[in-house]
């Protein structure tokens, strides 16, 4: 069934089709229509879910942290503030190893108060544990929402769906809703392997000393290292079943191209045109398209870019002190390249705060990265330096 | 004459082990133990940090015979909703889910999340164990710890300036269906409060006075008296509410003064006549003022 709709109610239905058990949220601006249809579709039965209208988004978590230790689907969403008053529990989830899935609205931390969308509030949260999935359309959305079930469940481990303030959030798409039939074959009911039973009664989270503590952190990384091949297995069982799939990361157009473009988003898209004009006038330029975050694609990475001359990398964030979060990270993932191979590495940082990023500003950033001899700095800040 | 043996009168379920790891003449194992006994073993616990995460016993042990589900320290009452939705949503409505929580933990930090279960009206019972400090860190101060007391952040030149927070006026604002104080001291009370609570549906919450030994500088086997003290003064009397109203004593509450209670803990030794005076108004205040609502049923 195809319906035109905002990426929000994408999230809704992934929801739904993905029949989860426990909903857990709080409202905050631009996630509020997720948990708002999904208020109305457990009102009229659409999803038969036990919905907790808590009083903050640190307990919409730490109600979603309890009913998946009881066994059941649990999800929230949240954006922003709401996903930093989280943090801790954010740690809890994953430490704790409970598939909980959670859509967090990308946008902008304050102050001053901004609602619309940058990077900063997910990836603030990047060492808590969490597998990070950002996405491009509606469409990956949907897609994306039944997807992480199933990747938490299979490696219990928390999934965290990303989707860009307003340009997803409350942008209509046409989104193609899989038949409940096919989600079920794809998800079937979560069976814990783990969980609150007094019929089998254990601790859970109970002190650790230093003896073991390290060897419940490396599991947590083994997981992480797992997920790298999981990710792709779960995203190829989806598009056998819908002819729909992303990858862990996507290459565009790379083939033999000199000058490669690093996106993540809905910044994507707008890159994509700007790739299609400058190759149909001859020019040798690609993209590579990062969705999965954490855990980080770095083996995929470095194949896609090794080879290419420059790589400009877009970053719609920024770690003070450092520079564009993904430049940094796509950095260090080259550093094993051979330096013949390797590519000289242009960090731009842009769009902050919801900041506008038009064809002709990727156009600059694709001209510039041409022209200059090196880059001056490892964040170069657009619209504001450049 | 017949003798009465309490631990006749107890429920026979075992469900805290032994070889936890309080402190000698701690009473939150104690506690535990009645409330355990009352509930039987279809019983969840959620803990958020407290005394009592120690207590518990390190991975891979446990000490309780129950689920138990360590959590963060102010996240008792939300993860017991989800616990319980977690539950439910499977077809288990039966299954009792418990926080258990410290004084810091309810009183303070916990406070936001144990409102909005109540307010929600959660199915769980919230149990704090009220040691009036934050014994877990090294004994600093909490909105429970009474006026007048020494702790390591209310240093005896600076002692508790404020009177301990009313929480079971705050819950019973709340309108919730149970709401009960009990003591180590008064076990068949106790068990007999517990085994109500779990009859009732809805947010219930109980409310235990657990003196501590190197909290309070007491001796390690004055705990149960003390307890039996507090009640007899008055400090802590013994009272169930219903639905925020019938307000109802469960035992008989002698009139002893205040002033031997709070001279054998060291934690008091600093206060002068005139400070314990000072005390004893504000308890006679606070039996007054409960008094009042037990006669007027509201
Ligand atoms: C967010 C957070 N802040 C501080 C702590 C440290 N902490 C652990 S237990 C505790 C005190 C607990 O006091 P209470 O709830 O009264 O229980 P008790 O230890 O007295 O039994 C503190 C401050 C923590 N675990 N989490
Ligand atoms: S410090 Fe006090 S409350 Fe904590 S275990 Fe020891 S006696 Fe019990
Ligand atoms: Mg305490």
């Amino acid at each position: 069934m195809k319906k035109v709709m905002i990426g929000n109610h994408a999230v809704s239905w992934g929801v739904q089709r993905s029949r989860v058990e426990v909903i857990s949220a709080y409202p905050i601006t631009p996630q509020t229509q997720i948990v708002e249809e999904l208020s109305d579709m457990c009102a009229d039965g659409r999803l038969p879910a036990r919905y907790i209208k808590v009083e903050s988004e640190h307990s919409a978590m730490a109600a979603c942290i309890g009913a998946s230790a009881a066994g059941v689907r649990t999800f929230t969403a949240t954006s922003a503030q709401g996903l930093a008053l989280m943090h801790e529990l954010l740690h809890w989830a994953a430490g704790g190893r409970l598939p909980i899935v959670m859509a967090d609205v990308n946008r902008a931390m304050a102050p001053g108060w901004n609602i619309w969308t940058d990077q900063n509030d997910s990836l603030s949260q990047r060492d808590t544990g969490w597998i990070q999935l950002y996405c491009e359309t509606n469409q990956e959305v949907f897609d994306t929402t039944v997807q992480a079930f199933r990747l938490a469940e299979q490696i219990n481990l928390p999934v965290m769906i990303i989707l860009d303030a307003f340009f997803l959030s409350h942008t209509s798409e046409p989104v193609d809703l899989t038949d409940q039939e096919i989600v079920d074959e794809f998800l079937p009911q979560r069976v814990a392997q783990y969980k609150l039973d007094p019929s089998d009664p254990h601790a859970f989270g109970a002190l650790v000393r230093p003896d073991a503590y390290m060897e419940m952190r490396w599991q947590q990384q083994e997981a992480m290292r797992d997920t790298l091949r999981v990710m792709p297995e779960v995203d190829e069982a989806w598009g056998a079943l819908t002819g729909r799939r992303y990858g862990a990361i996507e290459e565009y157009r790379t083939e033999d191209a000199e000058l490669l473009l690093v996106t993540s988003g809905t910044i994507t898209s707008t890159a994509r045109h700007v790739v299609d004009a400058r190759r149909s006038s001859g020019e040798k330029i690609g993209l590579v398209k990062i969705k999965m975050f954490r855990p980080f694609p770095t083996a995929l990475l470095r194949s896609a870019l090794a080879g290419a001359d420059r790589v400009a990398v877009l970053d719609r964030n920024i770690s003070p002190g450092h520079g564009g979060i993904f430049a940094e990270e796509t950095r260090s993932a080259l550093y094993d390249v051979p330096l013949e191979d390797r590519p000289t590495l242009f960090g731009y940082v842009l769009g902050l705060g919801g900041r506008d990023v038009t064809p002709s500003v990727i156009e600059a950033i694709v001209d510039r990265t041409r022209e200059a001899e090196a880059p001056e700095r490892q964040d170069l800040w657009v619209g504001v330096e450049l | 004459m017949s003798q009465t043996i309490i631990k006749d009168l107890m429920p026979k379920d075992e469900l805290l082990a032994s070889g936890h790891l309080a402190c000698p003449g701690c009473a939150a194992p104690v506690a535990m133990n009645l409330v355990l006994k009352a509930l039987g073993p279809q019983t969840v616990v959620t803990l958020p940090a407290c005394c009592w995460s120690i207590i518990a016993g390190p991975w891979p042990q446990s000490s309780l015979r129950v689920p138990l589900f360590h959590t963060a320290f102010e996240t008792g009452g939300a993860v017991a909703s989800g616990i319980k939705a977690g539950l439910a949503a499977r077809g288990d409505t039966e299954t009792t889910v418990i926080a258990w929580a410290g004084d810091g933990g309810t009183f303070d930090i916990g406070l936001q999340a144990l409102s909005g279960a109540a307010e929600r009206n959660e199915d769980i019972i919230y149990f704090c164990y009220d040691n009036e400090a934050y014994m877990n860190t090294g004994i600093q101060r909490s909105s429970a710890t009474p006026w007048g007391a020494w702790t390591t952040t209310t240093p005896t030149g600076e002692p508790e300036a404020t009177p301990k927070k009313d929480m079971v006026s705050i819950l019973a604002a709340h309108g919730i269906p149970y709401i009960a104080t009990a003591s180590v001291a008064y076990p068949v009370d106790l068990v007999e409060k517990v085994k109500r609570a779990r009859t009732i549906r809805g947010t219930r919450f109980i409310h235990i006075l657990a003196p501590c030994p190197p909290g309070w500088k007491t001796q390690n086997d004055e705990t149960i008296d003390l307890a039996r003290q507090a009640v007899q003064t008055r400090v802590f009397p013994l009272f169930e509410v219903e639905n925020g109203r019938n307000w109802r004593l469960t035992v008989d509450h002698a009139d002893e003064p205040v002033a031997p209670y709070i001279r054998r803990q060291a934690r008091f030794k600093h206060l002068t006549d005139e400070q314990v005076e000072r005390i004893q108004a504000d308890v006679d205040d606070r039996w007054e003022r409960l008094q009042r609502r037990i006669d007027c049923g509201t």
